[in-house]
């Protein structure tokens, strides 16, 4: 079943709706970078949650024309509307008062959550007996779709996509610095602007299949989960759009398969589940790394005290340390050093000894400021310099 | 009129007010330390805190359910924490990828459980059903004063009412560390003060207002009396005292008009129906903030420019 489901076997609607969910998920994945670069990724929980009340009053204007009420592209067309009202409050409320954004955020998507519910609850109470299934619209819900829907969903996500692939270059320039992006002569305001339209769109297309609780995931996630593989901003983009690709197409296969798997939560299962590992195993900046960077940092300390208290006669009693020094074969299983360990104490200790002396002249403080207590001084003074040093230091110490 | 408020509007109406001032109060806190999202993350994993603890007993019992959703919202807090530090992400990204995916756990293992015997599922976690709390056992204002009516009263009202009272309590006892700390986190920290248990100790009781509160009005209350009153009573004033009194005013207010707008609204414009009571009140404390955003007397920042071309 699954397999058929990733193999796009599932029928029209379901492989539509897969697509579908794939295209938002990179549009998604590369917006969402954007914004997160621009540290104001929870704005768009803001854009997402203005949307409901967008959705309940297109529904009752619909139903008021005499029309279905439920038609897909009308309500889209009310959630846009209503989320860009939302936009405007979070940026009234933090550029003309003194609120900060984060503020601004919150109040924006409770209020206009707050009143989408009053304005479901009067749909339900003049729409009694007739489900209007609005509440689809918090979780997302992808069964019993309309082919109709899921063409809106499949061509709303490659056009949000196509948009965000010409927008790429100068949305990257503002989100990465703003000011050198104004001073390159770019509209920076105007960009900004954009990018929120952007995540406006993508939010809207994505209603239908995320839902607009879960919906900020898709932009947030794939984001900060490429930001660990990357410091480019290009291969951040690219990183998340597949992250976020990968995550919709696999989100909604999978939901395909079974009735009790809702297709929002899955998408943002997988795309939390891209990102833990990314967490973890990521080069440079993962967990792991960091982990074993900061072990080796630690042999190396252990290890240089060790080897000068060895040179200097001075008894180790600190156990990290003796083991590791015998794991390096410097001393025996008694304490005593072997004949590498010896070799290797006098070295740190002319080394410690020309640090000494190089760190004593003012004239030297270039040189000096690499002292770290563990950095040879060969890795920053060239052979002659040192030769020149060791002339100062005597003969007895070399 | 007697009778049928004090059964049926003065048990919501009170729950709503204390569920709403319980929120205010470290809202205050929050807003100022720029924090205010912590609330939004807090009640969105109440829900798989709540379901967790379903799954675990088997039964819809309240303690183990504000205990499973206390833990939940421990355990946001600490991830959120955990990915800012290790993968030094800034703290919005870390909290959006935190509460998002475990509110995604959190309607997976409610639609993969059996909970349809069951009162539990994602729209009454979202709206509370404040409308159903009522007192059955009374039959006028005289039933305040009776013993045996007063055993009646939803449980709810008295788990609000302790937890106002505990935050009430601990603003007073910690109000001088809680201030400093707020303001100026430097000087605070100079003077000894453990500034990081301070920041935590605010969240958890954050937590358990959110937690106390959810269980009475469901999350979109919470979020939006952590922040409106709070954010509506900062453009009021410049001192804190009296930001904190009209943060309660605005929260009071929001709880009351809220209500009855909700209930007695419809009916005024000729519907028989009432609407959701919770979207409400959240409706009103933004209309509240809209307004004092408007004319406060703060609204500004100090030293901003004010607009006219002289400046």
């Amino acid at each position: 079943m699954l397999h058929e489901a990733l193999t796009l076997q599932l029928g029209y609607n379901a492989t539509l709706v897969t697509i579908g969910a794939m295209l938002l998920g990179i549009a998604a994945g590369a917006t969402g970078t954007f914004l997160f670069l621009g540290k104001r990724a929870l704005v768009s929980d803001a854009i997402s949650h203005a949307t409901l009340p967008g959705v309940a009053l297109a529904f009752l204007a619909m139903v008021a024309l005499g029309g279905d009420g439920r038609a897909l592209p009308g309500l889209l067309f009310g959630s846009a509307l209503s989320s860009a009202v939302g936009l405007l409050c979070v940026s009234a409320l933090s550029n003309h008062t003194r609120l900060s954004e984060d503020a601004a955020i919150g109040a924006v998507l409770s209020v206009f959550f707050g009143l989408g519910i009053v304005l479901l609850t009067i749909i339900q109470s003049i729409n009694a007996g007739r489900q209007a299934g609005l509440e689809s619209f918090l979780l997302g819900s992808t069964a019993g779709m309309l082919w109709n829907d899921a063409l809106v969903i499949a061509v709303g996500g490659a056009l949000v996509l196509v948009l965000m692939l010409i927008l790429r270059r100068p949305m990257a320039m503002v989100a990465f610095d703003a000011e050198f992006a104004a001073g390159a002569g770019m509209n920076v305001p105007r960009i900004e602007l954009a990018i929120m339209g952007l995540a406006l769109a993508i939010t809207v297309v994505g209603l239908k299949i995320v839902g607009l609780i879960l919906i900020v995931a898709l932009l947030i996630i794939p984001a900060v989960a490429a930001r660990f593989w990357s410091d480019r901003v290009g291969v951040v983009v690219l990183l998340a759009g597949l992250i976020g690709g990968i995550s919709g197409f696999a989100g909604a296969a999978i939901s395909a398969t079974a009735p009790a798997l809702p297709t929002g939560p899955i998408i943002v299962l997988v795309a939390f589940f891209i990102f833990t590992i990314s967490l973890v195993f990521a080069p440079n900046r993962g967990v792991l790394t960091a982990m074993l960077r900061h072990y080796r940092f630690q042999a190396r300390v252990h290890v240089r005290q060790g080897l000068l208290a060895l040179a200097q006669g001075q008894p180790i009693y600190e156990k990290l340390t003796l083991r590791l020094m015998r794991r390096r074969g410097l001393i025996r299983a008694d304490g005593v050093a072997t004949e590498s360990g010896r070799a290797q104490a006098a070295r740190a200790l002319l080394d410690e000894r020309r640090w000494e002396l190089l760190r004593s002249d003012p004239a030297q403080e270039g040189a000096a400021a690499h002292y770290d207590g563990l950095t040879p001084l060969e890795k920053v003074l060239t052979k002659d310099q040192l030769a020149e040093l060791d002339r100062s230091l005597g003969p007895e110490a070399v | 009129m007697g009778a049928e408020f004090v059964a049926l509007s003065l048990p919501p109406i009170l729950i709503g007010i204390f569920a709403s001032v319980a929120c205010a109060i470290p809202g205050n806190f929050l807003v100022l330390r720029k924090q205010a999202l912590i609330g939004d993350a807090i009640s969105h994993v109440v829900l798989p805190g709540i379901v967790l603890a379903f799954i675990v007993t088997g039964t819809v019992s309240v303690w183990p359910m504000m205990l499973g959703a206390g833990f939940a919202a421990l355990v946001t807090v600490a991830l959120i924490e955990l990915i800012r530090r290790l993968g030094r992400i800034e703290p919005g990204a870390a909290m959006g990828v935190v509460f998002t995916a475990m509110f995604a756990g959190g309607v997976l293992l409610l639609e993969q459980s059996d909970t349809s015997s069951v009162h539990l599922d994602v729209e009454h976690a979202l709206f509370g059903n404040l409308e159903s709390l009522i007192w059955l056992d009374a039959d006028g204002w005289a039933s305040l004063l009776d013993i045996q009516a007063l055993k009646g009263i939803p449980p709810e009202l008295t788990r609000i009412t302790i937890t106002l009272v505990f935050v009430s309590l601990l603003a007073w006892v910690f109000w001088r560390p809680l201030k400093l700390s707020t303001f100026d986190e430097g000087f605070a920290r100079t003077l000894g003060l453990p500034v990081g248990a301070i920041g935590l100790g605010l969240v958890i009781v954050a937590a358990i207002a959110a937690v106390a509160a959810f269980d009475a009005v469901g999350s979109i209350i919470v979020i939006a009396m952590f922040i409106c009153p709070p954010a509506a009573a900062r453009l009021m004033t410049n001192s804190l005292e009296v930001q904190l009194t009209w943060s309660i005013i605005f929260a009071t207010t929001s709880a009351v008009v809220g209500y009855v707008l909700a209930g007695y609204g419809p009916v005024w414009l000729g519907y028989d129906n009432a609407v959701s009571a919770a979207g409400m009140i959240a409706t009103v404390s933004g209309v509240i903030l809209a307004l004092t955003a408007t004319f406060g007397p703060c609204r500004t920042r100090i030293g901003a420019p004010t607009g006219d071309a002289s400046a």
